[in-house]
This record gives structure tokens, C-alpha cells and sequence, in this order.
């Protein structure tokens, strides 16, 4: 009989708040990130990039640089791959562009020189002579006739026949008879939403040491939430054997979705390929914020019946993003998660995924969510406004529960949103009193969470303690997480664990570290591969004592004989098992592999108040509290870092942070001077309250808990401002020129 | 262009190093020393992830040249440790989670090692004033100020 350590409570280690394992060596400047390794013969690297927001490539001249002292080696689009399809060929075109430049920052040629300054002068040495053409850079606008045709071809099988070329997927799903539900409604609220593309914003730019031989086989040293991608994805753009290239993933400086895909790593790997040297290569902030994968911008229809006693009747929304030059705008996500959170009879959403001149989106913390629950949360917001109701009330007459039918198919297993929503309720914030010129606001958000594709293994040495080798890149604090998991199973200290994120080369497939999926995915599977290695300890100690393996039982790091008729034995002690294990039948290890299935959805509360200057239109977040459920916190210190650090990402989404194109396409402002994300002058103490409902899918119970935390911070701000203000905001972000603008039309009007 | 000889104390050991005239003191530190705790968020001194002190006074290593460190004293994170034994300041940030990723952790430890050796007893609305200009884009900021308010008691009573 396999093991089954699952339980929901009496944890001895998990729920603990011991420090992490990785925390020395990142206070002391030891902790080596992606820009901090080296190599001998190391050369430095420079990306030209076009200035235009769409030119075809007519000329590409390499001459001048090449002839200048210290460069290696010059890349363009001919040094990679050819006969691509798919998503490669999208990733290969936005690496290195081919005929034609589609965004201001697009890379076009790339130089490896002896010192980063010579590779910078040489890259300015590369001439590109480009045919100028017509771009577009709104969503709206790219959907208009007329509008310049970014790519013809793009689109998918689901695009209905009529629509812009630019419009490449498409997106419809719901149940029930909308038109019916709007018709009993007492009130019902349409509105247009917009917002504007934001960056991920980690602090670590893109970095990478990339070595690759003639003879086919690579080394390479990136910052990234998944190396295994990286090695299957450059691979395939260097016409490589994904087995030859070996990826180590570096100490990661922030990613929340933007190191998910690669932008310089096959670049590196080129010019190393052409040079025979090792190559650096690590991006300016500027080329951070034009040439890395930031958010999709979007434009939101939303339309909401209610009846008087708050009861929802039929929701509608239309969704419209644009990911850049390429494919992939999250809009079924954000369709799928615009009315997640409620129990609707009737309720219908669209989406659309347009091109546009930009750069080539790439996730961004639960991508679509933030923006879809914007729109329906201010929608709510207004109708509750009107009917004179409790904002949480009405949202707790209205919540999705187990059993009822999620807006996109599904019927729910057991989910927190009703627990969340009381939680708030309860909370001291929610009915504390409001000073003069503050508003309050609230909304729900919800996140799918994922599983995906996980292999961990587990190693015992021989003085009973034990090393985890996991492959996705830990991004909050998971190498501790995956520690607290293991001892709860092995039953030894915290201490005595070191987990380590293996290279590509030391451990099978695993997915990014995405979709919040870390602590549930290789958690579980670091929860199996310690069962297997208990296993293998109680059946050492069976066959010490010479009894059947079924009695023998594991607690507390002993095993144990598991009553009066299994013999007389003391507990033998992990470690006098593991000191014998070569001799009693050789190394003792756990492992496992698979694509759990069990991601519990999570859902979240957030309660905002926020102060309008009516003056200066500059709006202050004075109190935050974020309520989500964890499933169960394994490291609860942890947990509310991410319930935070979610909530301070929407607070900038919300009202300041936003890409601005001119007139001629091009980004006006790539750096963290006029890219302005919160500081910590900007932010008060965020609380946080973490609610347990535990996931069936999980031994333990954990819900994944990164990404939830930034869907309801846009609209509980949005209405807190809307409040404040006595106007309703419905562009994002809520900058000051915007706040005065909103306030003078509501005065004329 | 030739390069130029530059003699300066960092974390009080005199180093020599031969610099291009446009490496900045940060380049110097990661590329020449070795020294890879001050990070490049920016290049352009908005983040602070690259926050040293120059003969005391904070400064962003990336806004200065290699060459104007010359006959200076420059204290980086690095330094921050005597020997195995952490600073107060990198004890609390373990011990409150005051950081995530860590990319900005040696920048800010700086900064406010630098704040609370000004300032050993300042407000919460001192030390977000203080650390405005150091970047980060994990914790929201609520675990780093409690942990230096923290240290700041802790290093008043101690002393």
C-alpha cells in the first residue's frame, strides 16, 4: 500500500515561519543572479534594435563594426533556425526580427564584443536602412478598416469571417439566455473600460551567459522561471537537440510572468556559436520595458442586470486586448475570469486578441484577470451605488460556490470566495470610519492557479538528512516551502532539508514556474517523493527487525513497528537507517514525476481606502487589506509577502503605471524615472488576513497563491476612488490629469 | 582610449584598478573587483539597486565613474558582515521576509544601514521617505519597513 501522508491539520512544520534557506546569501551579496556569473574568454553582447514602430528591413550592414577592435561576432536573422512554425517562428520573429521590424525596440542584429563598451560602440556601428510604414499601436484603432495590416494571415480558425486582420483569436463562451436575464432586471448598467499596457517591472533586467559549440553543445546561465522552456525553445530556434543544451537557472530578480518565455538567450547562444567564446548578454532597462513581453492593453464593454435586492440577472462583456505584433493576448482569460466570482443563470463573454505595433506581450501575474475584473467590479459597484446596497452583501448573494456552475463551463469543487467575502465583512477595515475626502472600495478577483508537468526527486545522505532537487525556479520563497513539505512527510527539521533548483541536465521535464503553481505542483510531487523514500526507510527497518514491510509505520523520523503483534522493537531513527543504506540495499531515494491536475481555483477579497486631492488630482491608497484564500499557508509569512506584493503591483497598475506611445509608435517612456511604480513612500502597510479552505487536489490542501493577489487591486481601487472623487473613473491608470479631467466633466455636467 | 589607474578603499581594503574613462563606478565593482552585490536595475539612478556609500554618503554607484572613486572610501553590501556574523539589519530581513526575489535586498540593506546610522530612531514615514528611492517590486514594501523599524529599536536598546 503507497503511503498517504495527506491531512488538512496537525502539521508539525508546515504553517511554521522558519527563515529561508537562501536568505544569507541574499543579504550578503553572495546570491549570484542572472547578470552576476562569468566565464573565461567571456565576451559582452549588444542588441541593435530598430527605432520604428514598423519598417521593413531593407539593408542590413555589418561592415563597420566588424572592422572594429575587439568584435567577435555579428548576428542577424540568418544565424538562427529556418523552416520554423508555430509559436517558435512567433518567438524567433520577436528575437530577431526577419523582413520587417514590428515595434519600436525590435531587435535586428546583434554584436559580441571584448568589453561591454566595444559592443556597444559596434552595435551603433551596425547601419539598418529601413522602408518606413504605416503602424498602429491602439487596440481600438487596430480593429477599425483601414487600419495597417500588421500581418496578414495570423488569424486562427476561430476568428469569425468580417473581422480586421488584425483580429487573429477569438473568444465566446457562457451559458444561459442573456437577453432574458437583462429583461428582469430592475437596473441595468452598461459601461466602457480602458487600460493601458503595464510591465511586469522586476528589478533584474534580462540576463544571460550563453556558450555553444560548433559541435552542437551548450551551456547556458539565465535569469528565467523556467529553464526547461529556455532549453526546449532555443534549442528549436538554433536547430539544436534540446538534449545538448544544458540551462541553469540563476538566483531570479523578480519575473511575475515576464521571464516565462526568452528574449536574448538564443541570442547569446548565436554569437557564442559564431565567436567560439562564451557570451554576457544583459538587457538596458530601456530595452526592459520596449523589447521584453509587457502586458496586453485593453478596451472593455461590460453590462450587468440587477434586480432591487441585489440579485444578479444576466452579465455581458466584451473584451478586446492587444499583445503586440504577435498572438497570444490573454482575452480568454480575461473573459473566463471577468464573472468567475458569481452564480449567474445568464451571462455571456467575448474576447478578441488584436495585433498591434508593441511589443510581443508575455504574461503578467494572472494574465487578463486584473483588467476583466476592473471592468465588472465597477459595474457592480455602480449598481450597488444605485440600489442603495452593501457592496459585500450583494456580492455574497451572488457568489459561486461548490456545486454552482462557473461562467465558463465548469461546476465548482469546493472554492473560498463566500469565506473571503465574510472574512472582509468581519474585518475592522470594513466598517471603520472615513475621513473627508476618502472613498472606499472593494472588489472580488479570482485566478485559475495551475498544475502542469513536474519532476522532483529526493536524495537521503547518509547522516539522515535529506536534499530535494525541484525544477521550477523559486520566485517567493518555495525552496523554503518545498523544505516545510518534506520534513511534515520525513519528520526531521526544517533544517536538515536543502532543497536546490536542478539544471535541465540533473532532473526530468518541468514546466515554468507560472500559474501559480509552484507550491501546490512541486509541492505535491516533493510530498510523493518523500512518501517513496519513507517507503524505502520502513522497509530497511523491516527487514532489520525481520518483520513484513506492512508493520512497519513512519512518525516523527522513526519507524516505528506498527503494534504489539508486529514484534517488540525500539523506534529506529532515520538517521541509523540512512548510515547503513549502502549496505542494507544502497542509496535511499524518492521521486517523482507527473502533471497534477488538482490547482485549486483561488479567489480573493480586497478592501481599499483611498484620498483624493481635488486640487492637484493626485490620489493616495491610505489604508489596504487584502483577504485570499490559501487552501492551507505552508510558510504563512510568505503567503502574505505574495498577498502584498500582488496588492502593491494593482495600486500601480491602478494609478500610475502605464506605457505611452507617440504619434510616430514609439515608447515615450522606457524608464523607472517616467515609468513610475510604487516606492515605498507611495504605499501604506498592506494587512493581510489568509483564509484556509483546503484544496482537494492537494495532500495538504494548498491553493496556489501568487497571482490572485493582483486581480481585485484595480477595480477596489477604481471604486474607492470613484467614491472618493463622487465620479466614476473608467480608464486606467487614475493619474492625476485623468482624476481632474473626470472631476471637471462631472462638474459641467 | 586609454585607460586610467585608479587606487580607492572599498569596504576598508585599498584596491587598484585600470578603467575605461566611461565605466561607472558600478561597472568597476561587478566587472573589475568582483564585488556583484550592487545590481544594475537601471543604469540611470531610479531604482537604487546599486546603492554604495562614497565616503559615507549614499549614492547610486551607477550615476558616478570608476574614475571619480579615486582616493575614496566605498562601502558596498559586501561589507556590510563582519566576518560570519550578520548586521542586525540582515538578521530582521531574514527573520521578517523582507525580501523575495532579493534583487534589491543589497541596495536597500545599504540605504538603510546608512538611514539608521543618520537616523537611529526615525519614523515610519522616515524610513519610506528614506527608501523611496530603492526599488522593489515583491513585498509592497510592508515586511522591509517593519523589519528596519524593527532593527532601529532593537540597535536602540542594544546600544
Amino acid at each position: 500500500m503507497a503511503l498517504d501522508s495527506s491531512k488538512t491539520t496537525g502539521f508539525k512544520y508546515v504553517g511554521t515561519r522558519p527563515d529561508r534557506p537562501d536568505g544569507f546569501d541574499k543579504v550578503t551579496g553572495r546570491a549570484k543572479f542572472g547578470a552576476d556569473a562569468t566565464a573565461p574568454g567571456m565576451l559582452f553582447a549588444a542588441i541593435k534594435r530598430s527605432p520604428h514602430a514598423h519598417a521593413r528591413i531593407l539593408r542590413i550592414d555589418t561592415t563597420k563594426a566588424l572592422a572594429m577592435e575587439g568584435v567577435k561576432a555579428v548576428v542577424t536573422r540568418a544565424d538562427f533556425a529556418t523552416g520554423l512554425t508555430g509559436e517558435n517562428w512567433n518567438i524567433l520573429e520577436n528575437v530577431m526580427a526577419g523582413d520587417t521590424a514590428l515595434y519600436d525596440g525590435h531587435a535586428v542584429a546583434a554584436v559580441a564584443a571584448t568589453s561591454a563598451l566595444s559592443a556597444r560602440d559596434a552595435m551603433k556601428a551596425i547601419e539598418v536602412e529601413y522602408e518606413i510604414l504605416p503602424h498602429v499601436t491602439d487596440v481600438d484603432k487596430a480593429m477599425e478598416p483601414g487600419a495597417p495590416v500588421i500581418r496578414t494571415g495570423a488569424a486562427d480558425a476561430s476568428v469569425p469571417e468580417g473581422l480586421h486582420p488584425n483580429v487573429v483569436r477569438y473568444h465566446k463562451s457562457g451559458h444561459g439566455d442573456v437577453e432574458a436575464g437583462f429583461a428582469e432586471a430592475d437596473l441595468v448598467i452598461e459601461d466602457h473600460f480602458v487600460t493601458e499596457a503595464t510591465h511586469q517591472g522586476y528589478i533584474e533586467p534580462h540576463a544571460c551567459l550563453g556558450t555553444l559549440g560548433a559541435d552542437g553543445k551548450g551551456e547556458l546561465w539565465c535569469c528565467t522561471q523556467g529553464h526547461w522552456n529556455v532549453q526546449k525553445v532555443c534549442a528549436a530556434l538554433l536547430g539544436l537537440e534540446t538534449s545538448q543544451l544544458r540551462v541553469t537557472a540563476s538566483e531570479i530578480g523578480g519575473g511575475f510572468g515576464g521571464k516565462t518565455t526568452v528574449f536574448i538567450e538564443p541570442v547569446a547562444l548565436a554569437l557564442s556559436r559564431k565567436a567560439n567564446r562564451p557570451v554576457k548578454l544583459v538587457m538596458t532597462r530601456a530595452e526592459v520595458f520596449k523589447a521584453s513581453g509587457p502586458t496586453s492593453s485593453t478596451s472593455m464593454d461590460v453590462r450587468i442586470g440587477m434586480k432591487t435586492d441585489g440579485t444578479i440577472t444576466a452579465a455581458e462583456g466584451v473584451f478586446r486586448l492587444q499583445g503586440g505584433a504577435f498572438p497570444g493576448a490573454p482575452m480568454e482569460f480575461t473573459a473566463m475570469c471577468a464573472f468567475a466570482p458569481y452564480d449567474l443563470k445568464h451571462v455571456r463573454q467575448v474576447g478578441y486578441d488584436v495585433l498591434t505595433n508593441r511589443p510581443k506581450q508575455a504574461a503578467y501575474r494572472a494574465p487578463g484577470s486584473p483588467m476583466a475584473a476592473f471592468a465588472v467590479e465597477s459595474v457592480i459597484d455602480e449598481l450597488c451605488k444605485k440600489l442603495d446596497l452593501d457592496p459585500i452583501d450583494t456580492r455574497l448573494k451572488n457568489a459561486s460556490h461548490e456545486g454552482t456552475r462557473a461562467s465558463f463551463g465548469p461546476k465548482w469543487p469546493r472554492i473560498g470566495l463566500v469565506e473571503t467575502l465574510e472574512a472582509a465583512k468581519a474585518h475592522p477595515h470594513y466598517t471603520a470610519p472615513l475621513a473627508p475626502g476618502q472613498g472606499r472600495g472593494i472588489s472580488c478577483g479570482f485566478w485559475f492557479n495551475h498544475g502542469g508537468e513536474t519532476s522532483v526527486s529526493l536524495a537521503m545522505s547518509e547522516d539522515g538528512s535529506a536534499q530535494i532537487m525541484v525544477g521550477t525556479p523559486d520566485i517567493g520563497g518555495s525552496r523554503a516551502s518545498m523544505a516545510l513539505m518534506a520534513a511534515e512527510v520525513l519528520g526531521i527539521p526544517y533544517e536538515n532539508i536543502r532543497c536546490t533548483i536542478a539544471d535541465t541536465a540533473s532532473l526530468g521535464y518541468n514546466e515554468i514556474s507560472h500559474g501559480s503553481r509552484v507550491t501546490y505542483a512541486s509541492g505535491l510531487a516533493t510530498i510523493k517523493a518523500a512518501e517513496a523514500a519513507v517507503e524505502e526507510l520502513c522497509a530497511r527497518a523491516a527487514a532489520k527487525w525481520g518483520i513484513p514491510e506492512d508493520a512497519v509505520y513512519w512518525e516523527d523520523g522513526c519507524a516505528k513497528p506498527s503494534g504489539p503483534n508486529a514484534g517488540d522493537f525500539e523506534p529506529l531513527p532515520i538517521a541509523e537507517i540512512t548510515a547503513t543504506m549502502g549496505a542494507t540495499g544502497g542509496p535511499i531515494n524518492g521521486h517523482f514525476e507527473a502533471t497534477p491536475e488538482g490547482a485549486g481555483v483561488s479567489f480573493a477579497t480586497h478592501i481599499v481606502d483611498a484620498e483624493v486631492d481635488r486640487e492637484t488630482g493626485s490620489t493616495k491608497v491610505v489604508r489596504y487589506t487584502v483577504v485570499q484564500d490559501a487552501g492551507k499557508a505552508v510558510h504563512p509569512t510568505y503567503v502574505e509577502g505574495q498577498f502584498q506584493g500582488g496588492a502593491a503591483q494593482g495600486i500601480g497598475w491602478a494609478l500610475n503605471e502605464e506605457y505611452i506611445y507617440g504619434e510616430d509608435g514609439r515608447l515615450q517612456n522606457a524608464g523607472f524615472l517616467d515609468y513610475r511604480i510604487p516606492v515605498a513612500s507611495d504605499l501604506p502597510m498592506i494587512d493581510t488576513v489568509i483564509v484556509e479552505v483546503p484544496n482537494p487536489g492537494h495532500p495538504f490542501g494548498v491553493r496556489g497563491v501568487g497571482e490572485t493577489s493582483i486581480c481585485p487591486p484595480l477595480a477596489a481601487i477604481a471604486n474607492a476612488v470613484s467614491a472618493a472623487a463622487g465620479v466614476r473613473m473608467r480608464q486606467l491608470p487614475m493619474r492625476p490629469s485623468r482624476i481632474l479631467e473626470a472631476l471637471d466633466s462631472a462638474a459641467d455636467g | 582610449m586609454s585607460k586610467l589607474h585608479v587606487t580607492t578603499k572599498v569596504n576598508g581594503d585599498t584596491v587598484e584598478f585600470l578603467c575605461d574613462p566611461r565605466e561607472t563606478l558600478l561597472d568597476v565593482l561587478r566587472d573589475r573587483l568582483g564585488l556583484t552585490g550592487a545590481k544594475e536595475g537601471c543604469g540611470t539612478g531610479d531604482c537604487g539597486a546599486c546603492s554604495v556609500t562614497v565616503d559615507g554618503r549614499l549614492v547610486c554607484s551607477c550615476l558616478m565613474l570608476g574614475a571619480e572613486a579615486e582616493g575614496k572610501e566605498i562601502a558596498t553590501v559586501e561589507g556590510i558582515a563582519e566576518g560570519g556574523a550578520l548586521h542586525p539589519l540582515q538578521k530582521k530581513f531574514i527573520e521578517y521576509a523582507a525580501l523575495q526575489c532579493g534583487i534589491c535586498t543589497p541596495g536597500i540593506l545599504v540605504a538603510a544601514k546608512n538611514l539608521l546610522e543618520k537616523t537611529p530612531d526615525p519614523t515610519e514615514e522616515q524610513v519610506r521617505y528614506w527608501l523611496a528611492g530603492n526599488l522593489c517590486r515583491c513585498t509592497g514594501y510592508d515586511k522591509i519597513i517593519r523589519a528596519v523599524m524593527d532593527t532601529a529599536a532593537e540597535m536602540r536598546e542594544a546600544s
